[in-house]
């Protein structure tokens, strides 16, 4: 086309990216990429090579070692020697190696942009501008974090050796996610980088190399699934980190349930994107191309479902097309364009058929009449129209350039309709009134809201989702804390062998049962409730005469008290200073019968009079610690590189199931619960099968301290029986359980169906009268998870 | 004036002139409707010069295109005849023949799209322009500050007119909109198109001065609706004088006024343009948000004074691969 012709029509024309050095890079590694393991490069033992091709066109760019059993073994091992000289070279020598690695990112910042868009098929705009000073920035971040470690974070230790699996979306800057700020911490890595998109994660160990990084402090193993099921398998790894498909993450905490093994995973979405009839809709309208058209859709956190308003919703649709009509697909090197290639056939199949079915259910579908290169691997950007929630394409994670449409009439119903899902990473918001956007940010079961915006990030600020979508943060203090323990933890011991509680076959009577029969009942909704089943199971003493009953509870039970907490939803928005008050009341009634609870620990365990009533004043102590954090936990306002903040807010749980050690079971009982209600979670506690006369005791505290009805719901009967019915409820945001390895196991198993946040003891014991194991913001951290709620500003 | 009955459609032919905006009735419920979210609009204009780039053949063209839309302009005090005349020579062969050879260019005639002076300057550039089709463009109303009298205003652009301006670059007054006072702003703007007779009006709207986007989008609305041929940024005297934010904003509204009405309004962003890097993210900034009618000289324009250089400059280099001086090239 010649001057005159392209000045005529004006269309765009080229605009190649060189890739010359990437390519010469490529060339230099065409023998194929070992593993990085121990400082230095090493052949696999499985001798497997497997190829990557450039979505693009089909080319391939290299093969990569298919990591086994054995390499993976050898890279835990020469992470876990390296550890310990890497704990000890201290917050600042740590610093200076994370500050090298930032430096040598942006010094070979075009290289590690030009491959990554080779590797994943993004648009180098993206990779050069989005993603690669994401990744300099996370570096920098964390070195800050590293020199800061010992004034900031003294009371916690590294956790070891981090297994570490990323996915192909963001491969670079799901490394530095990872990576950063488990080198700031003290930890040692092994990574797996995804099978897709394993070269800048080979480009970054060099890196490594470079910078003198000590040997076996990054270890990068590449390969598929099954390398990856090496990593969470191997019993030697501390902490397992991983982002990708709720399936795979759901199967992450079957598969390590009862190891002992900390574990964040990072998952799927189905994020609302909400556009109010007050909304500047044209900004909007741009929003919704950063939300689902940024990286072809293939973002766990896309806004890949749009609410509008009635009023508006037609208009949006209007704008959002023609807006689609501009979009330019085409390969990733060339700088004018604003959609790349998917990074896998495999990847476009499964878009297709999600839309056929969408279609087949009713959708409406819409693209733009643009020109997409049939020969590689794209999907044009797709509206789906008159969408019903129940449909497939409205619940299912498309993970692809497909925005699907639904409008609501209130507030309300938006709200309703955003948190009508499993899972819950992230929502955009859009109103010009800040009014509602901060009305309705809180009330978005999701773990980042973007008011005005979508899709920003930044180091500084924790990233992670709600419900299915995964548990632990990554950025920010609450990311870092992801790779810590806290130093008081590390000399819990192991229980002493269980031993069942003796019970006198013969029914025996203890002389200090009541007089008169007391019946314990369950406590569901602020009422006392007979058990289901109609049975009760005998309380007795050291002897094993019986001092009372207490009711079988069973799965109804359960059910009912999960009901009951889910009906207080009103206690999460109930002011700190209120919830304050209660907690003080409940402390001040329980002082008044401080001899009698004193009395019941002394019947039921056998204690000494005096460290019966020590228990008892310690779990008033106790009382008034969460009383006092009730109104004090408060979030942090970050601020971010933007003209606006970002307000990381700590939100309740939600519902809460709590098993109750049999040790101190006044004092646990109280130090479980106080925390999770001091927060606004509303609980389900299953106290100690052994002793749980100190929990039914309670109710008639709690019933007199004006605490409303189903914010704390005691259920008795055989504990782990029970706690077994709470992993399994979907209802159930979080479950704490304190007793035998075998039931943690069981918690973390049976929690996977719905990835509730779970907290066990792995048959650690605790020190319940030591504050600085049993009290604190440990707990208060446990009991919420933190929201953080972007806000640009500027008029 | 009442909104049209008969609108253009929204794409004619690109050989067809786009008809002139007649104006409608003032619509106070649309202009408090408007919605402008900065941060938003802010985080479109950084990304919009790096989701676009055109490299070599297509980045001449493209700047050769520039070159029809640039209102080449003075403005100054010390403007004399002999100043003006060197400004026509130059926009009638705005670049070096050598450069335009290669390019392809030999047998077309490249002129700016006007000259744009004080109304003391028409008669020399019009004497000057005579034959090119070039036509005169007179700032007018009181500029910069539009704070003369109305009625001698008006005289100012009558004269301008009959002194041979064929475009008249109109100051609103500022405090209009500063004070909400749509109606009063309606009200000029439609006297001033009244005046102009044949002339086409350029509304300035001094959005340096307006303090928010929000107002720049009300001010924009209202001035169409007042019957403005053109929206325009600035004088190029205020502090702050073209950006891509506001212009992004003022052709959102351009944008929306077609939707509603069907007439097209021009855009002339002025002040602060001087390369040929920036005058691209303005021409993707067209082509993007209203299409490639906005890209030509009937409803787009640059004001600007040292943009043309560095235009050349660039040319050049495409043409000889060294990168050129400033003095290669005959000065305005």
């Amino acid at each position: 086309m010649s001057v005159a012709e392209i000045f005529d029509n004006l269309e765009y024309g080229p605009a190649p990216e060189d890739a010359a050095t990437a390519e010469a890079w490529l060339e230099s590694h065409a023998a194929g990429f070992d593993l990085f393991i121990d400082g230095g490069w090493s052949a696999s033992e499985t001798g497997v090579r497997f190829e990557t091709r450039c979505p693009a066109d089909g080319c391939v760019l290299g093969e990569f070692s298919q990591a086994g059993e054995a390499d993976i073994d050898r890279a835990v091992k020469a992470a876990r020697r390296a550890q310990t000289g890497w704990r000890k070279l201290g917050g600042h020598g740590r610093a200076r190696h994370l500050y090298a690695l930032a430096r040598l990112i942006q010094k070979h910042s075009r290289l590690f942009a030009v491959l990554e868009s080779l590797d994943n098929g993004k648009t180098i705009r993206e990779s050069r501008d989005i993603d690669i000073p994401l990744v300099a920035r996370h570096f920098y971040h964390h070195a800050g974090w590293a020199q800061l470690m010992e004034r900031e974070l003294g009371e916690e230790e590294p956790l070891g050796v981090c297994g570490q699996i990323i996915p192909w979306n963001f491969p670079l800057l799901m490394l530095a996610w990872k990576v950063a700020p488990a080198l700031a911490a003290g930890n040692t890595v092994v990574l797996k980088p995804a099978e897709f998109t394993s070269l800048t994660a080979l480009l970054f160990a060099e890196i490594c190399r470079e910078a003198g990084l000590p040997a076996g402090v990054v270890n990068i193993v590449t390969g598929d699934g099954e390398t990856g099921e090496a990593i969470v398998r191997h019993p030697d790894i501390d902490k397992l980190a991983f982002t990708g498909s709720t399936e795979v993450g759901r199967r992450i905490r079957e598969i390590t349930a009862g190891s002992g093994k900390s574990l964040t995973l990072e998952l799927g979405g189905k994020s609302p994107f909400i556009v109010f009839d007050d909304a500047d809709l044209d900004s909007a309208v741009e929003g919704v191309v950063d939300a689902i058209w940024f990286n072809q859709g293939q973002v766990c956190c896309a806004g890949s479902r749009l609410l509008a308003q009635e009023g508006i919703a037609e208009q949006f649709h209007t704008k959002l097309k023609r807006r689609m009509e501009n979009l330019r697909i085409g390969h990733p090197l060339d700088k004018a364009v604003d959609i790349g290639a998917l990074v896998d056939p495999v990847q476009r199949a499964r878009i297709v058929s999600l839309v056929e079915a969408g279609v087949a259910e009713g959708a409406t579908l819409w693209q733009a009449d643009t020109p997409c290169p049939t020969d590689g691997c794209f999907y044009p950007p797709t509206l789906l129209t008159g969408v019903e929630p129940a449909s497939v394409v409205a619940q299912e994670e498309i993970f692809g350039p497909v925005l699907v449409a639904m409008d609501f009439r209130t507030p309300e119903e938006a709200v309703a309709l955003a948190n009508n899902t499993r899972y819950g990473l992230a929502a955009s918001v859009w109103t010009e009134s800040i009014n509602l956007a901060l009305d309705v940010a809180p009330k978005l079961q999701a773990g980042v809201v973007w008011v005005n915006s979508t899709n920003l990030f930044d180091a500084a600020c924790g990233f992670g989702g709600y419900r299915e979508s995964g548990f632990g943060r990554e950025g920010g203090l609450e990311g870092l804390r992801a790779y810590l323990k806290l130093r008081a933890e590390a000399g819990m011991k192991p229980y002493p062998p269980n031993k069942p509680a003796r019970v006198e076959a013969s029914g025996k009577r203890s002389k200090s049962a009541p007089e008169i029969d007391r019946t314990a009942k369950l406590y569901i909704g602020g009422k006392q409730a007979r058990p289901d089943s109609g049975y009760s199971l005998p309380v007795s003493d050291p002897s094993g005469a019986v001092v009372a009953e207490v009711g079988a509870g069973n799965r109804k039970d359960i059910r009912n008290a999960v009901e009951a907490a889910r009906k207080a939803a009103g206690w999460a928005s109930v002011s700190g200073h209120a919830r304050a008050q209660i907690l003080y009341y409940i402390a001040e009634n329980l002082s008044a019968r401080e001899a009698e609870f004193a009395r019941r620990i002394e019947v039921q365990t056998g204690a000494k009079p005096k460290h019966a009533l020590e228990e008892v004043r310690t779990s008033i102590d106790r009382l008034f610690s969460y009383a006092a954090w009730a109104d004090k936990f408060d979030g942090a306002v970050h601020s971010p590189p933007l003209r606006g903040v970002a307000m990381a807010m700590h939100e309740p749980l939600g519902i809460l199931g709590i098993a109750c050690p049999h040790e101190a079971p006044l004092l646990a009982f109280v130090s479980l619960m106080a925390p999770a209600v001091a927060m606004g979670c509303r609980v389900v506690m299953i106290p100690s099968e052994r002793h749980p006369l100190c929990a039914t005791d309670f109710y008639q505290v709690l019933d007199t301290s004006d605490l409303p009805g189903g914010v704390v719901n005691i259920v008795t009967g055989k504990r782990d029986e029970l706690t077994e019915v709470l992993a399994g409820h979907d209802e159930v945001a979080g479950l704490w359980y304190v007793g035998g390895a075998e039931g943690s196991a069981m918690v973390e198993r049976t929690s996977a169906t719905n990835l509730k946040r779970t907290w066990v003891n792995n048959g650690l014991a605790r020190e319940w009268f030591d504050p600085k194991q049993a009290e604190g913001p440990n707990f208060l951290r446990r009991a919420t998870q933190v929201k953080n709620i972007w806000i640009p500003y500027g008029e | 004036m009442s909104p049209n009955t008969a609108p253009l459609p929204l794409s004619p032919s690109p050989d067809r002139p786009a008809g002139r905006n007649p104006g409608m009735a003032l619509d106070l419920d649309w202009v408090e409707a408007v919605r402008v979210n900065r941060s938003a609009v802010e985080r479109r204009c950084a990304t919009l010069p790096t989701r676009r780039s055109v490299k070599k053949d297509w980045q001449a063209a493209w700047l050769l295109r520039a070159i029809t839309c640039m209102d080449l302009t003075t403005l100054s005090g010390d403007d004399t005849p002999g100043r003006v005349r060197r400004l026509c020579a130059k926009a009638r062969q705005p670049v070096r023949p050598e450069i335009l050879e290669p390019l392809g260019f030999a047998d077309r005639r490249l002129t700016v799209g006007a000259v744009c002076v004080y109304h003391e300057m028409v008669e020399t550039a019009c004497a000057a322009l005579k034959g090119s089709g070039i036509p005169v463009a007179a700032v007018s109303t009181g500029f910069p500050a539009g704070l003369s009298p109305f009625d001698l205003k008006l005289r100012e652009i009558e004269a301008s007119v009959a002194a041979g301006a064929e475009e008249i670059d109109i100051v609103i007054t500022r405090g209009h909109v500063l004070t909400g006072d749509w109606q009063a702003l309606y009200a000029e703007v439609k006297a001033f198109r009244a005046a102009a007779g044949p002339a086409h009006v350029k509304a300035i709207l001094g959005t340096g001065d307006l303090s928010t986007l929000r107002n720049v989008a009300k001010a924009s609305l209202v001035a169409m609706m007042a019957g403005a041929d053109f929206i325009k940024t600035s004088t190029g005297k205020e502090p702050v004088n073209a950006t891509l934010p506001v212009a992004l904003v003022m052709a959102r509204a351009i944008r929306d006024y077609g939707e509603r009405t069907g007439w097209k309004v021009g855009f002339k962003p002025a002040g602060g343009i001087s390369t040929a890097k920036e005058a691209l993210s303005y021409l993707f900034l067209m082509r993007e948000e209203l299409g490639p009618d906005w890209l030509r000289p009937e409803l787009f324009r640059f004001g600007a004074s040292s943009l043309l250089t560095d235009i050349e400059r660039q040319l050049e280099h495409r043409v000889t691969g060294r990168y050129s001086a400033g003095y290669r090239h005959p000065m305005s």
